[in-house]
């Protein structure tokens, strides 16, 4: 077992033990599942808005480098500044060369997942820029020192009292049990800095490629201010989130705010197609957009994981995830966590660091029910876990298996087992739940189940005449 | 490939009165207060009351027939963003007042622009957004929106398109709703059916 995998299992333990926390957590998703299935209700067909929404995602990525060119090209026209990032130190490097030619000192960011992947803020920290986190969950874990718990609700694993005392100690704002009034501290807090910032970053929930814009989807407005005020804007995108058509957003912006957040639509869907134009009065002066690859084109390349590649980051996935819901957000100890970052993780960053995640799994296939682009995620994870088996399997786990296979396909075999393992279970508790016990990880935590002498089958064989 | 809206995306209206009656319900449900008016004077007198009810210090906004003619009536200074404008004077403004593109009734959303709400910021930056709209703004749906943005933009589209849907909220404590996380904690739109 790697290290990763260790502190899985061992922050899955504590987790399993905290039980206010997961009492937090299953409030608030209680809350939301409630609030989407009304939403769902309201779409005159909701199986056909996901079975279209697949389509068009998978044609978007069939034809990707089509796509990106006609983005680029919209965009390039209308004074748009292009990058491509190969890696997350690309973007690191990328976003530090703008800094470093505006002379900027303060960056304000809207939310962003994609940076949390490559690591932004603490590149550009490092280097003694300052940034901050403009998103009210964003801004309150960034404060705790914490990656998000949620890719859509990043500061859900607190109590709005953990709050009230964070601000006290960092803010110096008067304790209070009021989520507006914390609110309203964030927003005074934060609105000096808007002003202050010589630049403005935002992450993307689609690209138009037909028209050549940029779609970002929030709630709060910070996303706006950080595109209406800096002198200098920037937005990060990974390559996959490309969509065809701007007719393609009716479908989408209420498709992803209905999973997402429990909304029809969220209260700010923004199309950005460049900077400031001469007629207008304000808005950015320079516009950059950075697309990232970071492993994407490879799994482009791939005729069955190609389709992770539709996810639209809404967080539906973690929401309905048994283990999501157990073991919490930061024990997955990845950018993308839950059933979507169990599949995209290994694939990204190497099935070696990230093979135990495809087994934090039930596959009770909520997630693949609950996705608004029917990516089939708990078949992806058993994909995993075939090719885990034939590559990682150590050799006794092999032997293991060759054995039962034996047993279960001779019937000989199997009646003599089944009267041998009663036999045996008899001496069980001598070492049951020890080191010892060949069935320790199953007994450690759990009851064996009792064996009997007549089985199912003899009995029925006996009475069935 | 194209989209079988029609029966996919929640029902909605096309008769106008049926259209400005779905309108108003999903408002109420986002909290937006809107509010009809018959004649552009009658958009005038209810700034007034709102400037009034509100103890309004100023306002800012930008220069179209309509909002011309109703900032005349709101008894405090304006500052009008067409020309430019400081970022900190925009910041200390006690309301907005903009044009827009569209009014939709399926969702209870506005359609802005950089073109016609007078640049980016003065629909998100003041604490009070006011909205105007005339008569044959509304439409019944989101792709008649889209549609309606490429028929009239096309190619030269403005920096921005923001489609607005209730005053800016956040559920980041606790998932507790709660208005006026960044932008305008008020939404209003008032709907003048006779120019
Ligand atoms: S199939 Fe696995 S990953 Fe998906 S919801 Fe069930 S337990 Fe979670
Ligand atoms: S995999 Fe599907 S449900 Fe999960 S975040 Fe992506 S789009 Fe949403």
């Amino acid at each position: 077992m790697n290290n990763l995998a260790k502190k899985f299992h061992q922050d899955a333990a504590h987790m399993a033990e905290n039980v206010a926390l997961r009492n937090v957590i299953a409030t608030g998703l209680g809350k939301y599942a409630e609030g989407r299935d009304k939403k769902i209700a309201d779409f005159q067909d909701w199986q056909k808005a996901r079975e279209t929404a697949s389509q068009i995602k998978r044609e978007s990525l069939n034809n990707l480098p089509q796509n990106i060119q006609q983005l680029t090209e919209k965009l390039t026209s209308r004074g748009t500044h292009i990058h491509f990032a190969a890696t997350g130190s690309d973007v690191c490097r990328i976003v530090l060369n703008i800094l470093r030619q505006k002379k900027a000192k303060l960056m304000i960011k809207s939310k962003s997942m994609t940076s949390e992947e490559v690591h932004l803020n603490k590149a550009l920290e490092k280097e003694g820029f300052k940034v901050v986190e403009s998103d009210l969950g964003e801004f309150i874990v960034q404060l705790r020192q914490e990656p998000p718990y949620h890719i859509v609700f990043p500061a859900m694993h607190l109590t709005r009292y953990q709050i009230s005392d964070l601000f006290h100690d960092k803010l110096n704002s008067q304790p209070t049990e009021n989520p507006e009034t914390l609110t309203m501290i964030a927003r005074q807090n934060l609105r000096s800095q808007y002003i202050q910032a010589d630049v403005g970053f935002t992450g993307a929930n689609f690209a138009v490629a037909d028209t050549g814009m940029i779609s970002v989807t929030e709630n709060e407005g910070n996303s706006r201010l950080c595109g209406s005020l800096p002198k200098t804007m920037i937005t990060l995108i990974g390559i996959e989130k490309v969509i065809p058509r701007l007719e393609d957003l009716p479908l989408f912006l209420p498709m992803l705010a209905t999973v997402g957040a429990a909304q029809n639509l969220t209260a700010y869907n923004t199309l950005y197609s460049g900077p400031k134009r001469p007629e207008e009065p304000d808005g950015p002066e320079e516009y950059h957009v950075i697309l990232l690859d970071n492993g994407r084109s490879r799994l482009q390349k791939d005729p069955v994981y190609r389709e992770v590649l539709k996810c639209m980051r809404c967080g539906s996935c973690l929401n309905v995830c048994p283990i999501y819901k157990s073991v919490g957000g930061h024990t997955y100890n990845a950018t993308y966590s839950g059933p979507i970052g169990s599949v995209l993780m290994p694939k990204l960053f190497g099935m070696a660091a990230y093979k135990h995640l495809s087994f934090a799994c039930s596959l009770c296939c909520a997630c693949r029910d609950a996705c608004p682009v029917k990516i089939d995620l708990s078949h992806l994870l058993l994909k995993n876990r075939e090719t885990l088996s034939s590559q990682f399997a150590p050799k006794y786990e092999k032997l293991a298996f060759k054995g039962m296979s034996a047993l279960f396909n001779h019937p000989l075999f199997w009646s003599l087992g089944k009267k041998l393992a009663w036999i045996g279970q008899k001496l069980h508790p001598l070492i049951e739940g020890s080191a010892i016990d060949p069935a320790q990880c199953w007994t450690a935590t759990r009851k064996a189940p009792k064996l009997v002498w007549h089985s199912f089958k003899d009995l029925w064989k006996k009475y069935k005449s | 490939m194209t989209i079988d809206f029609q029966n996919i995306l929640p029902k909605t209206e096309t008769e106008y009165t049926a259209m400005v009656n779905l309108f108003a319900n999903k408002s109420a449900d986002l909290t937006t207060r809107f509010v009809k008016v018959f004649t552009q004077r009658e958009i005038g007198l209810y700034l007034n009351t709102l400037a009034t009810q509100e103890k309004w210090v100023s306002i800012a906004s930008h220069h179209t027939p309509l909002t011309d003619e109703s900032v005349i009536a709101v008894p405090v200074p304006c500052l009008w963003t067409d020309q430019g404008y400081k970022i900190e004077e925009l910041e200390k403004v006690s309301a907005s007042i903009t044009g827009c593109d569209a009014l939709i009734a399926q969702t209870g959303s506005v359609m802005l622009s950089s073109r016609t709400a007078g640049g980016r910021a003065l629909s998100i930056l003041p604490p009070h957004h006011i909205v105007l709209a005339t008569k044959n703004q509304i439409v019944p749906d989101l792709p008649t929106a889209y549609r309606m943005i490429r028929e009239k933009y096309s190619p030269n589209y403005p920096s921005m398109v923001s489609l607005v849907t209730g005053p800016s909220r956040t559920g980041d404590i606790e998932r507790i709703l709660v208005l006026g996380a960044h932008g305008p904690r008020k939404l209003t739109i008032i709907l003048v059916e006779e120019v």
